[in-house]
């Protein structure tokens, strides 16, 4: 489904990205792990088309993404969920959630279902609907960065980090979604500093440093390598 | 007392101009973080074709020999205020189309296209106007083939033509482009002063023992119709929507599937059209004479009152053009020389208090 060949990407003359490639199939959830700087969160806003690679290709069913803007990707059916959730602080919940749809505007009775889903996925959302989104704790922006993201009907969902700042019963709960969101059809690459938890719901995995993949396998071979355990699991 | 009212009355006139033209200073800002110091001079062109509307374009009668024509120009008048909100609506987005935006996202075939043609054909036109044949025509055509042979030219070039994001090659931009408008009205129209003969008929009302004139309560009533209409667009129609996104957040806003690129285009279009209008209505319903240097002050005044309300502030920039207006026509009414200064003192005075304008918030995110 998703094919990222040899990506280079720069910072004007920082490099962030050294050669990554990494596949996706459809129906997996892929995770990235590794340090920080390792190049994960670059990874993610270079498929969205938010920075352009200097060399290298990402490849989306046949698409060359890395030459489309990056509304383009988004109808494609590419959806991301940031790092730092990047809410829109100034509008309220529902008004959020509607912009997450937007590539959708002309069907309305699509987006009221959608919105209807969200609600059911985060019912603390509909409590809040009227409420503006910079109000919320940063547990329920969160929530609402995923919402935001389905909201768009993606067959591909990005998230950056979707566990950043929970409390331990809701990182739980964030990777069940995470689960189930998969089970209806999305394919999924997480990016997460949480890698024990990744690794356990993810497919398979790709190891990070500094701008290059060093260890790609699948998430229990990962779980069990001696190396991964040291560094990322903390033991 | 009565003389103070009648003052405040005048200022909250020019205020509404002043925050007329504010908007579009504070919209642009909102979504590019870039001051667009042309705006002003998209004021002077509303003016300008307000100024042939209403001489040449448009049939208008002359009132005091056919005072029964007034509805005819009533309708003519909205006429040109609509095609003076058209016109600047087309120039904003070719500014922003061709001077900001190969800028933010360097220079693309299309880019390459226009320049071509920019830099051929004045050379043709300047080679024909040095010779003294009265085939103009033939420079004409070469010049438009020699814009297409230019094309892979500089398309070539083009590659080569890296986006900047810095903002001070945007601010240096915006003031170029100010100085290409205001020095090609200079040329095209001449540095003259334009006058538009009274196209509606004039009034005065007594209320209250307070004198209120026709011209000035149809500014105000105009002003207030578009504020309105604005708010409208911006809290509820999808664009709308789109441009609080990407001035809150732009990246964010991509990730939505907004097309940003054709949202700042509206955003330019929107706020050029309402100074289209201000331009119009000044040069109609004023005595102040049209000149290519008619943006100049009041453009800078605007800049000042969508500061003082807070860059990027939809609300705030209203606010500030009103204060703007009363404070200016306060101080006038009794220090007429410092009528000018008033703009600089307050702008010195909201950066050292109060930075983020009156209604902007300086907001902590959560991380
Ligand atoms: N806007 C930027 N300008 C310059 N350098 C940047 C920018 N964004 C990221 N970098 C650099 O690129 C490298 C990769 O950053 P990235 O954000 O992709 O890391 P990450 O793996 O997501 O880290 P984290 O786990 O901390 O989120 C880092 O060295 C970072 O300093
Ligand atoms: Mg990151």
């Amino acid at each position: 489904m998703l094919v990222i060949q040899d990506l280079h990407v720069y910072y004007g003359a920082i490099r962030a990205l050294d050669g990554i490639s990494i596949e996706v199939k459809e129906g997996e959830i892929v995770t990235m792990i590794g340090a920080n700087g390792a190049g994960k969160s670059t990874t993610m806003r270079t498929l969205s088309g938010l920075v352009r690679p200097r060399s290298g290709a990402v490849m989306f069913e046949g698409k060359a993404l890395h030459l489309l803007p990056a509304h383009e990707i988004v109808a494609l059916g590419i959806s991301q969920s940031p790092e730092g959730r990047r809410v829109f602080a100034n509008m309220s919940v529902r008004e959020n959630l509607e912009l997450g749809g937007y590539v959708h505007y002309k069907k309305k009775a699509q987006i009221a279902e959608d919105m209807d889903r969200a609600f059911t996925l985060f019912p603390r959302l509909k409590e809040r609907e009227a409420q503006l989104a910079g109000t919320l704790s940063g547990g329920e922006q969160q929530m609402l960065a995923i919402g935001r993201a389905l909201m768009s009907r993606p067959r591909l969902l990005l998230l950056d980090e979707p566990s950043l700042g929970l409390a331990p019963f809701l990182v739980q709960t964030i990777f069940q979604i995470i689960r189930d969101i998969n089970k209806t059809g999305v394919t999924i690459l997480l990016v997460e500093q949480n890698a024990n938890q990744a690794l356990r719901v993810a497919h398979r995995g790709y190891v990070l440093e500094t701008g290059r993949v060093v260890l790609a396998d699948t998430a229990a071979n990962l779980l069990s390598n001696d190396e991964v355990r040291q560094a990322y699991l903390g033991e | 007392m009565q003389a103070l009212v009648q003052t405040l009355i005048y200022g909250v006139e020019t205020g509404a101009i002043y925050a007329l033209i504010a908007l579009g200073y504070t919209m642009v800002y909102g979504v590019l973080r870039l001051i667009n110091f042309a705006h002003g001079d998209v004021y002077m062109i509303g003016a300008f074709v307000g100024f042939f509307a209403c001489t040449q374009w448009l049939p208008f009668k002359d009132l005091s020999q056919h005072p029964e024509a007034a509805m005819l120009n009533v309708v003519l008048a909205l006429v040109t205020l609509l095609l003076s909100m058209l016109i600047c609506a087309l120039l904003g987005i070719t500014i922003e189309r061709f001077a900001y935006r190969p800028l933010r996202n360097g220079f693309r075939n299309a880019d390459a296209h226009f320049w071509g043609f920019v830099i051929a054909l004045p050379v043709t036109a300047f080679a024909g106007a040095m010779t003294t044949t009265k085939r103009q025509g033939v420079f004409l055509f070469a010049g438009v083939v020699i814009g297409f042979i230019m094309r892979p030219v500089m398309a070539y070039l083009a590659k080569r033509i890296k986006p900047s994001g810095s903002r001070l090659n945007a601010l240096i931009t915006a003031i170029g482009v100010s100085l290409m408008l205001e020095n090609g009205g200079i040329n095209i129209f001449g540095a003259d002063p334009k006058f538009i003969p009274d196209i509606l008929p004039k009034r005065q009302f007594n209320l209250f023992g307070l004198v209120f004139d026709s011209s000035g309560l149809i500014i105000l009533a105009i002003a207030a119709i578009l504020m309105a209409l604005l708010r409208y667009i911006v809290l509820y129609t999808r664009p709308g929507k789109a441009m609080r996104a990407i001035s809150h957040d732009i990246d964010a806003a991509k990730l939505m599937g907004i097309n940003t690129d054709r949202v700042i285009s509206f955003t330019f279009a929107l706020g050029a059209s309402l100074a289209g209008a201000a331009g119009f209505m000044v040069a109609a319903f004023t005595n102040i004479k049209v000149v290519p240097l008619f943006g100049l002050q009041p453009g800078l005044k605007a800049f000042v009152a969508a500061v003082l309300g807070g860059a990027g502030n939809i609300p705030g920039a209203t606010l500030g053009g009103l204060i703007m207006g009363v404070v200016e026509s306060l101080v006038a009414s009794k220090f007429p020389q410092w009528r000018d200064a008033v703009a600089f003192i307050l702008l010195i005075v909201i950066l050292l208090v109060r930075p983020a304008g009156l209604l902007g918030k300086n907001t902590a995110e959560k991380v």
